[in-house]
């Protein structure tokens, strides 16, 4: 779809188009556009480079329009510099600096311009900050933002932390307990997925997708099969793609109620800390009586998934889920009605709503500031429109917010899998997909638990995929739980950090 | 806190009875791998090329699998046409060995006890220090939810502790991206001896599925001495307490 002018060029969550259809906008014309929609209600879902020539890059902005059900494609080329855009669209800055690690084309006039995963730049391109572009880089080795000033101190922790946890380094600058600002490096946990997927799909493309963000393995690997399937042009079959919805909940329903577990534990809040800790696996092994493993791998594959659920599973499912419920409900409602962990969760940890949309957050960090974002809602895929009950919308953005989206979105997947179970549509759980559709491209959104997956997936002359970016919501998310701490207590760190629990492979890839 | 003793009558008590009781484990949980050597026709090579980290072999006309490469997909069985290979429930994977790994269809060698003197030492307390170097975080959960109640890891004298110093090994997990080497081998020096190493899930043993990505090291390799391998992508928690407590002599 496009305007009158053809510059503008629109598609829906899970459809695809060949290339050529994209106009090439200069940049002037490109920045224009871009934030002329995003101060209308859109925002940045990805953004990113791929490369045009030998000196030359495309720049990719796929804009969510929430409120009309697309997505905005925007393209222009540029060189080796171009002048940023953060400093008027705060959303980008990420992008940004990520675009420069990859190919070294510095966004001139980035307020803090800095690497972001630290890793060697593409092949044939100059290091953005004049690094040996043969040399591994330092992770963490850059300038970190410093606070000056009498009884100022930094508190400096990881990339080993504690517990059984990824690692990623974190910078407290403080005066006394109160934090003034937290800086998070990260690229500890770095693969270079994306690299591994260029001129793919290959044997290990699924696998690599599923483990993305381990926990997010159903999310990542729908939006990876729904790019195949509009590629190829045929969708997942019906009950197929009712059985990833399932299964889709099913991975929100553990780490939720995982999670309410963890904020409980750092509240020293017993009870429900045990009995979610217990609780969440039992929704992991309900996800594993379905395809054998607890995370959901192998499950979701191109063309629907590999595991049906015969209506004796069904109903021995529905009979567990029961159970399970009771057992939910009332480990979570101790929680709420406990006066002494409000008083610890409530106002702390604020993310206004103004701060969340600034820093273009997603998912259910984002809906517990109260923006109105949920893929499932605005960009439903083809046969799922109206599956989905109202958003789920907190308003105060603290860690009590955050744990009652938790909540509230427990309940409303439970009653999403139940339906799901009792409606599961007849026919065959997997089609056969034909080759990919060559010069074309296709984005693909899935609300995974934490929030909006999105794969943009472009494919060259022979129909293999020239180029996969992937966009965990953690990508939108860290920035919100940096802000989140600014003038709270350190000590504050552990309850903020989980009421956000963001996947740093996810964010590293 | 009438409610939360309500709540907790009601919950009941849930630790597993394991070691006394086996686990049971989901239908299709694809667990120890068994190849039937007859199975096999001449010049049958269906599985092998469905397996995309050459976790699978012919060598002398037999086949073989090797679960340190394995991220147990199930892909192989999936293709093979003759049913001479398929997964077992058996949750019990781990070895002492990374040749142990390798499996052609007879029996498994479980993982054998530490040495006398290791054995006394660390038999009855063992205190890990766990090193995410990459990892997808699916290792991480199950390996978490060893402190949950259903498992509860420290009935069994085993913890996981936050200094380095305070622990008797390390337990790595994930590929050894190349920005978590440094860390790694730091955290590693900084456990007194002796000490004790373990490779838990496929990616610490062999990189898993971002083998040979250049941003990863392949897992532990040569990089630590390792003393116990735990397949499995994630390996289950079961599988996980097993190959600890056959470490410690303990089963
Ligand atoms: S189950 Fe293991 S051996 Fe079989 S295809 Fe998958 S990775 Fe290869
Ligand atoms: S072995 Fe598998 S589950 Fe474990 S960290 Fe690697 S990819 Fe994740």
């Amino acid at each position: 779809m496009s305007d009158s002018t053809g510059k503008i060029v629109s598609l829906k969550n899970g459809d695809s188009l060949p290339l050529e259809t994209l106009p090439l906008l200069s940049y002037g014309e490109f920045g224009d556009r871009l934030l002329e929609t995003c101060s209308n209600l859109g925002r940045v879902s990805a953004y990113f480079a791929y490369p045009a020539g030998d000196d030359e890059l495309d720049l990719l902005a796929v804009l969510a329009r929430d409120w009309q059900g697309d997505l905005v494609l925007l393209r222009t080329r540029i060189g080796n510099t171009y002048p940023s855009l953060t400093p008027r669209c705060p959303q980008l800055g990420l992008f940004e600096r990520e675009i420069a690690e990859e190919f070294g084309a510095v966004p001139t006039g980035h307020p803090w311009f800095k690497p972001l995963r630290f890793h060697r730049v593409q092949p044939g391109r100059l290091d953005a900050w004049g690094r040996d572009p043969l040399r591994h880089p330092v992770p963490g080795e850059m300038p970190f933002y410093q606070v000056e000033g009498e009884e100022i101190h930094e508190v400096a922790v990881g990339p080993v932390h504690a517990g059984i946890i990824e690692p990623g380094h974190f910078r407290f600058q403080c005066h006394g307990e109160k934090v003034l600002h937290l800086e998070i490096s990260r690229g500890y946990q770095h693969r270079g997925i994306e690299q591994l997927l260029t001129g793919g799909p290959h044997g290990a493309t699924i696998h690599q997708l599923e483990a993305a963000a381990g926990d997010t393995t159903i999310g990542h690997a729908s939006a990876y099969c729904q790019a195949l399937e509009s590629l190829s042009g045929v969708p997942a079959s019906p009950r197929g793609a009712a059985l990833r919805a399932i299964a889709l909940e099913l991975e929100r329903l553990a780490n939720h109620v995982g999670d309410l577990g963890a904020l409980a534990g750092d509240i020293g809040y017993l009870p429900t800390a045990s009995f979610c800790g217990r609780i969440r696996g039992d929704y992991l092994n309900l996800t594993a009586e379905i395809c054998g493993s607890r995370f959901g791998r192998g499950l979701v594959r191109p063309g629907g998934v590999a595991f049906d659920v015969d209506p004796l599973l069904a109903a021995a499912m529905l009979q567990r889920l029961a159970a399970m419920e009771k057992d939910t409900r009332g480990a979570i409602e101790l929680f709420f009605d406990s006066p002494s962990v409000l008083a610890r969760i409530e106002g702390t940890g604020i993310v206004t709503p103004e701060v969340a949309e600034e820093l273009g957050m997603v998912g259910m960090a984002a809906r517990a500031s109260g923006l109105t974002i949920d893929s499932r809602l605005h960009h439903p895929l083809g046969n799922r429109e109206g599956s989905f009950a109202p958003v789920v919308i907190e308003e105060d953005g603290d860690v009590c917010a955050r744990a009652k989206i938790r909540r509230r979105e427990i309940y409303d997947s439970l009653e999403m899998v139940r339906k799901g179970l009792r409606n599961l549509p007849p026919g065959p759980i997997r089609c056969a997909l034909p080759a990919l559709a060559p010069r074309s491209l296709t984005v693909s959104l899935v609300e995974g638990w934490r929030g909006e997956v999105v794969h943009v997936a472009l494919t060259d002359g022979r129909g293999a995929l020239s180029r996969y970016k992937v966009v965990d919501p953690s990508f939108r998310n860290w920035g919100g739980l940096a802000m989140a701490l600014r003038g709270e207590q350190i000590s504050d760190f552990p309850l903020c950090n989980k009421s956000f629990n963001l996947s740093y492979c996810g964010f590293d890839l | 806190m009438l409610k939360v003793i309500c709540e907790r009558l009601r919950q009941g008590h849930r630790t597993a009875k394991y070691p006394r009781q086996d686990p049971v484990l989901p239908e299709r949980f694809r667990g120890l791998p068994r190849l039937e050597p007859g199975g096999c026709p001449q010049d049958c090579r269906e599985c092998l090329s469905s397996c995309p980290y050459g976790a699978l072999q012919v060598d002398g006309g037999r086949l073989r699998l090797d679960m340190g490469r394995c991220i147990f997909c199930g892909d192989c069985s999936a293709a093979c046409p003759h049913e001479a290979l398929t997964f077992s429930r058996d949750h019990r994977l781990a070895s002492r060995t990374r040749e142990g790994l390798l499996t052609d269809g007879d029996v498994f060698a479980l993982a054998g006890p530490l040495d006398r003197r290791m054995k006394k030492l660390f038999g009855r307390s063992l205190k890990l220090r766990q090193v995410s170097a990459g990892g997808c975080n699916a290792c991480e959960a199950d390996l978490n939810v060893l402190g949950t109640l259903t498992y509860d890891l420290g009935r069994f004298g085993i913890q996981f502790v936050a200094s380095p110093r305070h622990a008797d090994g390390i337990l790595v997990t994930g590929p050894v991206a190349e920005n978590m080497k440094g860390a790694l081998l730091e955290t590693y020096a900084a456990i007194p001896e002796p000490k004790l190493v373990i490779a838990s899930g496929a990616c610490a043993i062999g990189g898993g599925p971002y083998r040979d990505s250049p941003e990863v090291n392949n897992g532990l390799g040569d990089l630590l001495p390792v003393d116990l391998y735990i397949p499995g992508c994630p390996p289950h928690p079961y599988t996980v307490l097993d190959g600890l407590l056959r470490m410690l002599g303990r089963l």
